[in-house]
């Protein structure tokens, strides 16, 4: 099954192994993402999410596999046709320069732009697109360190969905985010899997969040994949307890029906 | 603001025209803007008409100012590009040319080459802009080349290399220094050079510097596009599609080359290459695409005005550019970054 890659694939990582100098690794990994889905990365800090999607955009080559997006292997691919293909949105974003947020997302035409050129009209219409979709239009002009933390999320999302991928990779994209921010990033990344056909893969730290939103999760443990399947299959008592060393109760979201988990601490658990 | 980036251009264009003949109107002897326009139409070819004006004044326009004008231009062109190529590359504010060892290269190479017993002129320059030039580009390599491990420069590797390999060149500088007796060394030469001052005394200096200064500003402009991705870090910036190491080497080639060619003409000159690119910054807005032409024409006619103040004001004693730029562009940064209404988030 992981040997061809068809069209409707869009992410792949076969048999792909990487290690740090300091002795962290990821063992063999299979993954495949069909280009329709929106997949959830999930796993105790250190069970290697962020390396995982770091190897899926290409900055990090793999030490054994390969990884293809579209059916082509990432080595085959320059930095700038990677990014012509893929987006990320890091864990991590700032600039030290008073930037407006329509000049951030501008920079999301970096890949399309030729030399002296400069963005053109359509890259122009394409960035007021994005920033139409994540509603922050009327932020354009406004300077994006002066931005909260939701605004800034929308922004860089926008800065992404400018690059017109087809695979989107959020790294925590709704971690430091209030609830209403949380849920108004996850429609967003929704939205743009359903009407766009983006392949979304993003790691998550919220298992409720995940489970709700995402069709399929893959909760990585010690640098491999523990569970790989719908929220039904992976969010369980017993898996959550191995991986994660909690104790939890697995209910039912009453309106989703996806499963959601309740949180009993050690102390509790006597009742 | 944005939307007169032509008019923008334009003036400043402008203003280094008009500071420049302005330099090369004032000295002991005076001669005013009209004759010398007079004097270029009639080199140029276009008016043919020697009369208003002395021989000697001729002279002095072409042999003795304008050659150094120039020089003064070339250099504070050269300086604030570095500027910004570093501060944008480096994501640093205290970023300047001389931020990766150029500086203490430069001063290595020079107090080098006042301590050999032999004197040459090649094309124009002495040994000392000679050693200079070498040293800066020869110590920006060594930084290079020790921050480099596994096909990556990172950025912090090279600040913390350039700061070590700074120290110790500063340090055996220091030791010569003390040592300047036995070995003969005139202190005050080594000074001069430390302190900065435009030495161009022969147009071959400006032959042959100009093309590389305005030939390397040019091309900075093809990387513009490439610097506003750093912005967002190196790997946020090969998220965008840059071959982050490829670029990298080349920003840090370019702003390394247009130092080295400064510091040939004009020793050490400080503050000019950190304060321009900030100026422009909070004038223009971060956008790289204008900020590398605007600071260099803004970083010329900075240097060009510095440089007349410097032969001028304590004629015919002169006083280290150096000591100009800081007493001039300091109050005058200050105004800009006050009169910016918002806070100046670098």
């Amino acid at each position: 099954m992981l040997s061809e890659t068809t069209e409707t694939t869009n992410l792949l990582l076969h048999n792909v192994s990487f290690s740090y100098a300091d002795g962290f690794a990821l063992h063999h990994i299979n993954l495949l993402v069909p280009g329709s889905q929106m997949a959830g990365l999930l796993g105790p800090n250190g069970s290697g999410k962020t390396t995982l999607l770091r190897l899926a955009t290409g900055v990090l080559p793999p030490t054994e596999g390969d990884v293809r997006v579209g059916g082509i292997s990432l080595g085959k691919l320059s930095r700038k046709q990677v990014a012509q293909r893929i987006a990320v949105v890091p864990q991590q974003f700032n600039i030290p320069f008073a930037y407006t947020v329509e000049e951030v997302v501008l920079l999301g035409r970096t890949p399309f732009v030729r030399g002296l050129a400069g963005e053109g009209k359509r890259d122009r219409q394409i960035a007021a697109s994005a920033l139409e979709i994540t509603g922050m239009i009327g932020f354009r002009n406004r300077h994006f360190n002066d931005l909260s933390g939701g605004e800034r999320q929308k922004t860089v999302l926008a800065m992404a969905l400018a690059q017109e991928p087809t695979l989107l990779l959020l790294d925590e994209p709704t971690a430091h985010l209030d609830i209403s921010h949380q849920v108004e990033i996850l429609e967003l990344l929704r939205k743009l899997n359903r009407e766009k056909k983006v392949t979304v893969v993003a790691a998550m730290h919220d298992l409720n969040l995940a489970s709700l939103y995402f069709e399929r999760l893959v909760l990585l443990n010690h640098g491999s994949v523990f569970a790989d399947g719908s929220p039904d299959v992976v969010i369980t008592k017993e898996i959550i307890h191995e991986v994660f060393s909690a104790t939890v109760e697995v209910g039912r979201h009453p309106k989703a029906f996806v499963p959601q988990i309740i949180i009993l601490p050690p102390d509790s658990q006597s009742n | 603001m944005r939307k007169h980036q032509g008019a923008i251009i334009f003036g400043l264009v402008t203003v280094m025209i008009a500071v420049m003949l302005l330099s090369v109107s004032v000295g002991p002897v005076e001669i005013s803007v009209p004759v010398i326009a007079k004097m270029l139409w009639h080199k140029l070819g276009i008016y043919h008409n020697i009369s208003g004006w002395q021989p000697a004044e001729e002279s002095i326009i072409f042999q003795i100012r304008l050659p150094r004008v120039l020089g003064a231009a070339l250099v504070g062109a050269a300086l604030s590009t570095a500027g910004v190529l570093f501060q944008g590359l480096f994501r640093n504010p205290m970023a300047d040319p001389y931020i990766i060892g150029t500086a203490a290269g430069a001063a290595f190479g020079a107090t080098l080459a006042m301590l050999l017993p032999l004197s040459l002129v090649f094309y124009g320059f002495g040994l000392v802009p000679i050693a200079a030039f070498l040293g800066a580009l020869g110590s920006v390599i060594m930084v290079y080349r020790l921050a480099r491990f596994g096909g990556k420069a990172p950025i912090i590797s090279m600040l913390l290399a350039g700061f070590v390999v700074s120290s110790f060149l500063v340090a055996i500088v220091m030791l010569l220094l003390t040592m300047s007796d036995r070995l003969g060394l005139k202190l005050q030469q080594v000074f001069a050079f430390l302190m900065g001052g435009i030495s161009v005394t022969y147009w071959q200096q400006v032959a042959v510097i100009a093309p590389l200064i305005v030939g390397g500003i040019v091309v900075t402009r093809f990387f513009a596009v490439h610097l506003n991705a750093f912005s967002v870090g190196e790997e946020g910036a090969a998220y965008l599609g840059i071959d982050v190491e490829r670029e990298k080497l080349i920003i840090l080639g370019l702003g390394s080359l247009l130092t080295a060619c400064a510091v040939s003409l004009g020793g050490l000159i400080g503050f000019v290459g950190l304060i321009m690119p900030h100026a422009m910054r909070l004038v223009l807005g971060p956008d790289h695409r204008l900020l590398l032409p605007a600071s260099a024409m803004a970083g010329a006619a900075f240097l060009v005005i510095a440089d007349l103040l410097a032969r001028t004001l304590l004629s015919p004693a002169e006083i280290p550019i150096g000591v100009l730029t800081a007493l001039i562009g300091a109050p005058f940064f200050i105004y800009l970054l006050r009169r910016a209404r918002r806070e100046y988030a670098f």
